[in-house]
């Protein structure tokens, strides 16, 4: 007898699909749990965590950040390998202005999110007409090629940096300000992408001819999408500038490009949350394996291998299907 | 309906490289007008579509809509002027459901434009749109995805995505090609509607019968020239149509000539 795997909703999930989820407190704790678990966690973890495992948790979220910014882009059609562009334009904006102009951390990473958003759309404005991997290699070049101008004109400190930066006030702040960041992003452009905006961005991902046929100018949408893309990485480089207190060459590394991507893949694309989710598993596990030593590089590839080949949908979608629906074996009826 | 004139191409020529694919082809459309094109495979009738709505830009020539040149354009704005496009090969958004669809071209500039502010909820308002089309009420069609919709439903998609744009001039290329009688028999009452609310329209059309009974002009394509111009019987009893377009009835003399000269 061949049988055949059924997926049904859960009783909850449809009962909560509608106003009458507001009935009962069950429905409603259904509805909003899974929105109030990282509000929870995210205050939590700082009192719980030691002092290097805090700092693990910043590089958690500023890599949940760029994911978040890759996961944007993608879902407009613009598949970026250069995140690290926009991470490096942020940290070289807020180290100029600080070390340079003497403005306090509270003013460059407010200021240089906003300027690193800009100068990456203006860079990236002209190739904003290629599609695919035409796209994808641009922005690979792009942050190699500004690696190479610092090194040979030797501005802003050259290979050796901008060092001295000012510190945050304290760690506390450092912490609370970057995880209410990502909190702010991570539900803000959720809703966003879940609204008509965001549906005419994945239309132009879809059929890029198609809305251009309904009258919309897809070149002006695809750049508001570089602009937000761009501000959230270089919100990341900012702050890390301030943490580290240095700036320099590093910010144009291939890891702030490659493992962002990374993160949206293991942890499901197009739901912003598992981009989020696939940070906070590959940094703290890549931090895990140093017990390992050598070998580190290697077992963390074989980890990644692992989780694209059992969950290739992403462990977002995965727990969200578990969440809302159980499966049973039904037989196939010929 | 009125004697003003809507569209007007005058002598546009297209050639990609080496192929001549329109060569000096004026036309003209009135208000209100329902205007056939037809033609052979690779006469450039779907060229002469792209080259109205500017997704390619003509060699030489004008287009002029409403007495202004549009021909040099980018191909959101005449979408914004009033002339909407279905396409040959329908194009749906496939990830998402048949009335989210139709939250993009609610969304364009021209609908917020014409009624004056936004939707209360464009949702509602898609489902009119996708009712008016033939998608029912009480079913589920519309809240399918479009991946899984049948080429009928996706070509009445096609259409509802341009009647949603309100256009003064629509164009639809091929609309009835892969559908069954019976589906073409439910698409015509819904652009006799259209005319009689005053859009006018174009129709690219390989179905001569179905054509026919609604067009009020013909213009027969052939080698990127256009060959002949006027109703339906005018056209079709021209010599050149017939040699163009059916192309029987002289061959075997056509032959016999070549072989004795």
């Amino acid at each position: 007898m061949k049988k055949r795997k059924e997926r049904i909703n859960r009783g909850i999930k449809v009962r909560s699909g509608d106003i009458y989820a507001l009935c009962s407190w069950q429905e409603m704790l259904y509805l909003s749990g899974p929105r109030i678990f990282p509000f929870v966690l995210f205050l939590l973890l700082p009192f719980v965590l030691g002092i290097y495992w805090q700092k693990v948790l910043l590089s958690v979220a500023v890599f949940s950040l760029l994911a978040i910014s890759w996961d944007i882009l993608a879902q407009s059609g613009m598949i970026s390998l250069g995140q690290s562009l926009f991470f490096g334009m942020g940290a070289y904006c807020a180290g100029i202005m600080n070390h340079y102009w003497g403005m306090s951390p509270f003013l460059t990473i407010p200021l240089a999110t906003v300027a690193g958003g800009f100068i990456c759309t203006v860079m990236l404005l002209p190739v904003l007409r290629l599609r695919g991997i035409y796209f994808s290699m641009v922005t690979l070049i792009l942050p190699i090629m500004l690696v190479r101008i610092i090194e040979a004109t030797r501005i802003f400190g050259g290979t050796e940096g901008i060092s001295g930066m000012s510190p945050m006030p304290s760690k506390w702040i450092e912490l609370y300000l970057v995880l209410g960041v990502l909190l702010g992003a991570l539900f803000g452009f959720r809703r966003m992408l879940d609204s008509d905006y965001g549906l005419v961005l994945k239309g132009i991902a879809d059929n890029d001819r198609s809305v251009t046929n309904a009258g919309i100018n897809i070149y002006l949408f695809k750049a508001q999408a570089l602009f937000i893309s761009g501000c959230i990485g270089a919100f990341s480089g900012a702050f890390m500038t301030h943490v580290y207190m240095f700036v320099g060459m590093p910010v144009f590394a291939l890891d702030y490009s490659i493992l962002p991507i990374a993160a949206a893949v293991v942890g499901g694309p197009g739901t912003l949350a598992g981009a989020t989710l696939g940070a906070f598993i590959l940094v703290p596990l890549s931090e895990l394996l140093r017990g390992v030593g050598g070998l580190r590089i290697v077992f963390y590839g074989i980890l990644l291998v692992v989780f694209i080949v059992t969950l290739p949908e992403g462990i977002f979608h995965y727990v969200q299907r578990k969440y809302n629906q159980f499966e049973r074996w039904v037989e196939v009826d010929r | 309906m009125s004697q003003k004139i809507l569209l007007k191409v005058e002598g546009v020529s297209k050639n990609f490289g080496g192929v001549q694919a329109l060569s000096n082809v004026s036309f003209d459309l009135k208000e209100g007008e329902l205007l056939g094109v037809i033609g052979p495979n690779g006469s450039g009738k779907t060229t002469l579509v792209n080259l109205i709505t500017c997704f390619v830009k003509s060699s030489s020539g004008d287009v002029i809509f409403e007495g202004k040149k549009i021909n040099k354009l980018p191909p959101h704005k005449i979408v914004q002027l009033g002339i909407a496009r279905t396409f040959q090969m329908v194009r749906p958004f496939y990830q998402l459901p048949a009335y989210k669809n139709m939250i993009i071209p609610l969304y364009s500039p021209r609908v917020k434009k014409m009624i004056g502010g936004k939707y209360g909820d464009r949702d509602a308002v898609a489902l009119d749109f996708l009712e008016e089309v033939g998608f029912e009420r009480d079913s589920f069609v519309a809240y399918k995805s479009a991946g899984s919709l049948p080429q009928g439903y996706l070509k009445r998609l096609e259409l509802a995505k341009a009647i949603a744009l309100q256009p003064q001039l629509m164009i639809l290329d091929e609309l009835f090609s892969g559908l069954s009688l019976a589906e073409v028999a439910g698409i015509i009452p819904i652009i006799e509607k259209l005319r009689g609310q005053g859009i006018s329209i174009i129709m690219i059309e390989h179905r001569l019968r179905e054509l026919f009974k609604i067009a009020d002009r013909v213009i027969v394509m052939n080698f990127g020239e256009k060959i002949a111009d006027g109703t339906a019987a005018e056209v079709m009893e021209q010599d050149s149509v017939k040699n163009a377009y059916l192309g029987t009835e002289s061959t075997k003399e056509e032959t016999d000539n070549d072989t004795s000269t």
